[in-house]
């Protein structure tokens, strides 16, 4: 890894210096221990900010949508299928981004070390190859990276970029993995325990709507929960109003959402969001073989029909 | 009457609450062809009419279970028939993803019910009233959903 950084650096310097483009987004230092953040490059000099770890764990294309000049992009496998969703649905132009592709082995997950340290302060992570070093005080611990690994991490299907410009580094191994293990076994228990399942999840929401704000699919310019002429929806923390936000969001990005994980990392009360939106991922591969942002050319399945679409439902 | 003898009553003569979107095309017209025809079917289903399936929102028939309806009801031309050439053929994936995700949260399988009615099919209409108003009966009240304040 140490390696690709350098090579990163390299690139993004380049395409500073030759103009390619105007900024490059990346990922730089955090100010906390193991942390990194989005950082917005403009000088060819500052390019040595640019890190690349296994805790890069935002998705960059989420800002693609408010810069309107030539944009160089970090972009993990998750990303890049962010990235060919607003291609897809003219949300930036493809001639106007440069993405720099990064393999990327999985992300850790912050909250699976917040629980490790239960309540302790982090004072130093040291970051190898396969393992973590975690430091606190009264406390010592090597851990395996594999173990860490954020939920949609563990089942990824496309840890190299699906589209990209340049590529830093060499192309990683794809493991096979049970992408919809999770959602199957949930599916196989009884109606009353998954509906007790979703109402205690959503009884954590707070409406914050920080998983809409940070989704790269969510862009429209007003949302449906923020219309007021008329209200549509009504803005209660009641259990009801919740599960339904959480419903209807899962059907906004239906055949669109990439699993990146964003919005389940953002989420203050740890409300699992990842469960709806991995269903409904399942449903659209299995009723109409599509998989988001994995190719410029097949339309949205929610934009699009065939005249033979399964309908065993409709008497 | 005693207080258990009418909670009893009430029960035995529970009456679901039924809604329909019928698309102004076909299941409108077959809805009022089993009108003209004197054919009988269930009281229970309130009609709203809509230009086409499509017009559906999927929060039409959240925000229906949401005020205590207790089941809801999308009619549509046939694939094909469209007066709008593909609103049903659009609207049929949207069902086919929203169904889904309803049962998988939870609600109950014939809660939301869909069908293809042709403006001739009177009869066809007043066969799927009478079951899917049976089907809603033997599910009881919808509780799910349902927003008490």
């Amino acid at each position: 890894m140490p390696d690709n950084e350098k090579q990163l650096r390299e690139v993004a310097e380049k395409l500073l210096i030759d103009k390619k483009v105007d900024l490059i987004i990346g990922y730089e230092k955090g100010t906390l221990p193991l942390r990194t953040r989005p950082t917005f490059i403009r000088e060819p000099e500052e390019t040595k900010r640019l890190v690349w770890n296994s805790r890069c764990e935002n998705n960059l294309s989420f800002y693609l949508k408010t810069v309107k000049e030539k944009v160089g992009i970090v972009a993990k496998g998750c990303d890049s299928r962010s990235i060919v969703g607003l291609i897809k649905e003219s949300q930036v132009k493809r001639g106007d981004i440069f993405i720099i592709g990064v393999p990327c082995p999985g992300i850790i997950d912050k909250k699976k070390i917040e629980d490790i340290l239960d309540g302790r302060e982090l004072l130093e992570g040291v970051e190898s190859d396969s393992q973590i070093l975690l430091k606190a005080e009264g406390f010592e611990e090597t851990l395996d990276k594999d173990k860490l690994l954020h939920a949609s991490c563990r089942s990824c299907r496309h840890r190299n970029p699906v589209l990209y410009d340049t590529l830093v580094g060499k192309e990683i191994s794809q493991p096979q993995t049970d992408e919809y293990s999770d959602v199957e076994e949930f599916a196989s228990k009884q109606d009353n325990e998954r509906w007790a399942y979703f109402n205690d999840e959503t009884s954590r929401c707070i409406r914050c709507y920080a998983c809409r704000n940070v989704c790269p699919a969510c862009y429209c310019p007003q949302c449906f929960v923020d219309q007021s002429l008329p209200t549509w929806f009504d803005r209660t923390p009641h259990l009801s109003d919740t599960l339904i936000f959480h419903i209807i969001r899962t059907l906004h990005t239906a055949g669109r959402c990439v699993d990146c994980g964003a919005c389940s990392r953002v989420c203050p009360m740890n409300v699992e969001l990842r469960m709806l939106n991995k269903k409904t991922e399942k449903d659209v591969k299995e009723l109409y073989g599509y998989e988001a942002g994995t190719n410029l050319e097949e339309l949205p399945p929610m934009a699009t029909f065939k005249i033979d679409d399964p309908q065993e439902f409709i008497k | 009457m005693k207080e258990d003898q009418i909670v009893a009553t009430e029960k035995s003569e529970w009456k679901p609450r039924i809604i329909a979107f019928l698309c102004n095309w076909c299941s409108y017209a077959g809805a009022d062809l089993a009108g003209i025809s004197r054919l009988q079917y269930p009281p229970n289903v309130r009609v709203i009419r809509v230009p086409c399936s499509g017009r559906v929102n999927p929060y039409f028939i959240i925000k229906s279970l949401q005020h205590g309806v207790d089941g809801v009801l999308v009619s549509g031309c046939h694939p094909g028939d469209c007066h709008y050439i593909s609103g049903n053929l659009v609207a049929r994936r949207r069902f086919a993803i929203l169904k889904r995700i309803l049962e998988f949260v939870g609600i109950e399988k014939g809660r939301v019910q869909f069908s293809w009615i042709s403006a001739a099919e009177g009869e066809r209409f007043s066969q799927v009233i009478k079951e899917i108003t049976q089907e809603i009966k033997a599910l009881g009240p919808n509780k799910k959903f349902v927003k008490e304040i």
